[in-house]
């Protein structure tokens, strides 16, 4: 098995003994169910064909619009679903479409401190089943969105502010805020919020002296519960607070969440709490879940192979076929990679090299 | 990216041997860093960094992609392709701005498809749809100052330092789109496993600008 295989081999198991069921989706849906919800997408391209009937289809560039779509979602009833499925989408600066592994959850109903806390725990453990050194970092939307609030700007305007606030680019936040006549305490609050990053303990301090109004201070009370939570369970050395992060504010609210691994250059796990989105598609439910971007593995800790097998395993006319067969047997269950052939082949690098001889394999 | 080092990816040129002033006054210097001009990367056990010289417009693609953890780039380039980084200081070097410029005492025909000449295709395609003003962009790789006169494009959009070549080739400033200054960038997850070190770094950059 390689890296992907192992991990997503260890996700499903660990999703499932925590009572999620596996959700099978078709390869397509119907392109206008993307086209309608296009913002919640993260790449703006989707791969489309015409079907028999002449509608017009898609390969799915996202699962949880498909999960969520075919959800009876309704509160008193929670569903937890995972899944493992292809996506098709172009990365950003990309020319062509790419098939993306994609696995993770959603768990659909009543979110409570409890689920969130289970669906943040369960992240943890995924990112740790790749590389016990990972980092989980968390925000929430209910701050930024409190803020931009007060900025009193318009929907391109406002856009402007979270693309500097994404990229910690404090300077140029500061001046568009500025630029817009945005109340210096505003700008310097939004300015410190997106210059966070670090552990929950040192951070969350800061973050409760900037909260005025309901709504943010409804966004603290949610996430520092959520952080004492994470520290009695012990994995709050992994977890740094960091509203950097920032996802579509028409679909997502609350908690949101990426997961970070060393070696890999870009965040592998991604997800959030997404009522918007459920209430959008005509359901009674509260959501959040996650996803793990598994092609992201292909490049990471993998061990340089220096042989292309342990043994060159050279056998002749003489040799009888089950006595070869015996001795890969003998071989393979050591443990070792063997390749048998009549003549040394010119671009394989082997350990060493073996010759049959009165049905053995000897130097 | 996972060693302890401090990867640090530099244009190739003055303004990446400005920076590297500033690397060096704050104590990441790499003394061999001035005497050979051909090696492309060079290391400091001591302090731990490690300095890569690269063509000035791949900086960016050399930190989102995790080679280098920081690096050193033009807004103007960070403008036109757009990365998935952290930009994190305004250095203030390499000042300049992004402009409209045309022949003299010229005024594009507002009736008429504007033609642009520009190296930077996708901020100009932007600066003019916020103006609502229907464009034909002509790509060109240098000596952008010349389509005008040629009478190939109306306007030219391109970095204005000076304003020297503009004015010897009789062109001159129409419009400014934005001013324009070298960033400190950092790549997304090395901000986060490398944030101690990172951060003192940049607190101590930020100090001296």
């Amino acid at each position: 098995m390689n890296r992907e295989e192992q991990v997503l081999f260890g996700m499903r198991e660990l999703f499932e003994r925590h009572g999620y069921r596996r959700f099978e989706m078709s390869k397509f849906e119907e392109y206008d169910f993307y086209a309608e919800n296009r913002s919640f997408l993260s790449s703006e391209n989707i791969l489309t064909y015409t079907g028999l009937d002449g509608k017009l289809l898609a390969l799915k560039p996202d699962v949880t619009l498909s999960i969520v779509k075919n959800t009876k979602g309704c509160y008193g009833s929670p569903e937890r679903v995972y899944y493992n499925e292809n996506v098709y989408r172009a990365r950003k600066g990309d020319k062509e479409y790419r098939e993306i592994m994609q696995a993770g959850l959603e768990y659909i109903g009543d979110i409570d401190t409890y689920a969130t806390l289970e669906v943040l725990l369960l992240a943890g453990r995924s990112l740790e089943l790749i590389d016990s050194g990972y980092i989980l970092d968390i925000s929430h939307m209910g701050l930024l969105a409190g803020l931009l609030e007060e900025t009193g700007l318009g929907p391109a305007k406002q856009k402007e502010i979270l693309t500097a606030v994404r990229e910690k680019n404090v300077h140029e936040l500061r001046a568009a805020c500025a630029e817009q006549d945005v109340a210096p305490e505003t700008a310097e609050s939004l300015a410190f919020l997106a210059g966070i990053y670090g552990g929950l303990k040192e951070t969350l301090p800061a973050v409760r002296k900037l909260c005025r109004g309901g709504r943010m201070e409804k966004a603290y009370e949610e996430l520092s519960e959520l952080c004492r939570c994470l520290e009695e369970c012990g994995v709050s050395g992994h977890v740094n607070l960091d509203f950097s992060i920032v996802n579509d504010m028409d679909y997502y609210n609350g908690i949101i969440f990426q997961g970070f691994i060393n070696g890999i250059p870009s965040g592998i796990l991604s997800g959030g709490r997404y009522d918007n989105l459920v209430h959008k598609l005509g359901k009674q439910a509260d959501a959040i879940g996650f996803a793990v971007y598994l092609d992201l593995l292909e490049r990471f800790a993998t061990e340089k192979k220096e042989f292309d097998t342990d043994v060159l395993l050279i056998y002749g006319d003489g040799d009888s076929p089950a006595a070869v067969a015996a001795e890969v047997r003998r071989l393979t269950d050591g443990g070792e990679r063997v390749m048998a052939v009549r003549t040394e082949p010119r671009d394989v690098r082997f350990r060493r090299r073996l010759t049959m001889k009165d049905g053995e394999a000897r130097k | 990216m996972t060693d302890g080092w401090i990867n640090i990816a530099l244009p190739k040129g003055r303004l990446g041997e400005k920076a590297y002033d500033i690397f060096e006054s704050i104590g990441y210097g790499c003394p061999e860093i001035r005497e050979s001009s051909r090696k492309l990367i060079f290391e400091n056990a001591e302090n731990g960094v490690r300095y890569f010289w690269v063509k000035p417009s791949d900086v960016a693609v050399y930190v989102e992609r995790g080679a280098a953890d920081v690096g050193v780039v033009g807004k103007d380039i960070l403008e036109e392709k757009g990365f998935d980084i952290y930009e994190l200081l305004d250095l203030g070097i390499g000042k300049c701005r992004m402009a409209v410029a045309g022949i003299k005492g010229s005024r594009p025909d507002p009736e008429l498809t504007l033609r642009v000449a520009t190296k930077f295709p996708n901020i100009a395609r932007r600066y003019y749809r916020q103006k609502s003003r229907e464009i034909d962009i002509i790509k060109l790789h240098g000596s952008i100052e010349i389509a005008p006169i040629l009478g190939m494009s109306d306007v030219i959009v391109d970095i204005v330092e000076t304003g020297t070549t503009l004015r010897e080739n009789d062109l001159e400033v129409f419009e400014e789109i934005f001013p324009i200054s070298a960033r400190l960038i950092a790549n997304r997850v090395s901000y986060k496993f490398k944030n101690g070190p990172l951060r003192a770094m940049c607190e101590k950059i930020a100090e001296r600008i």
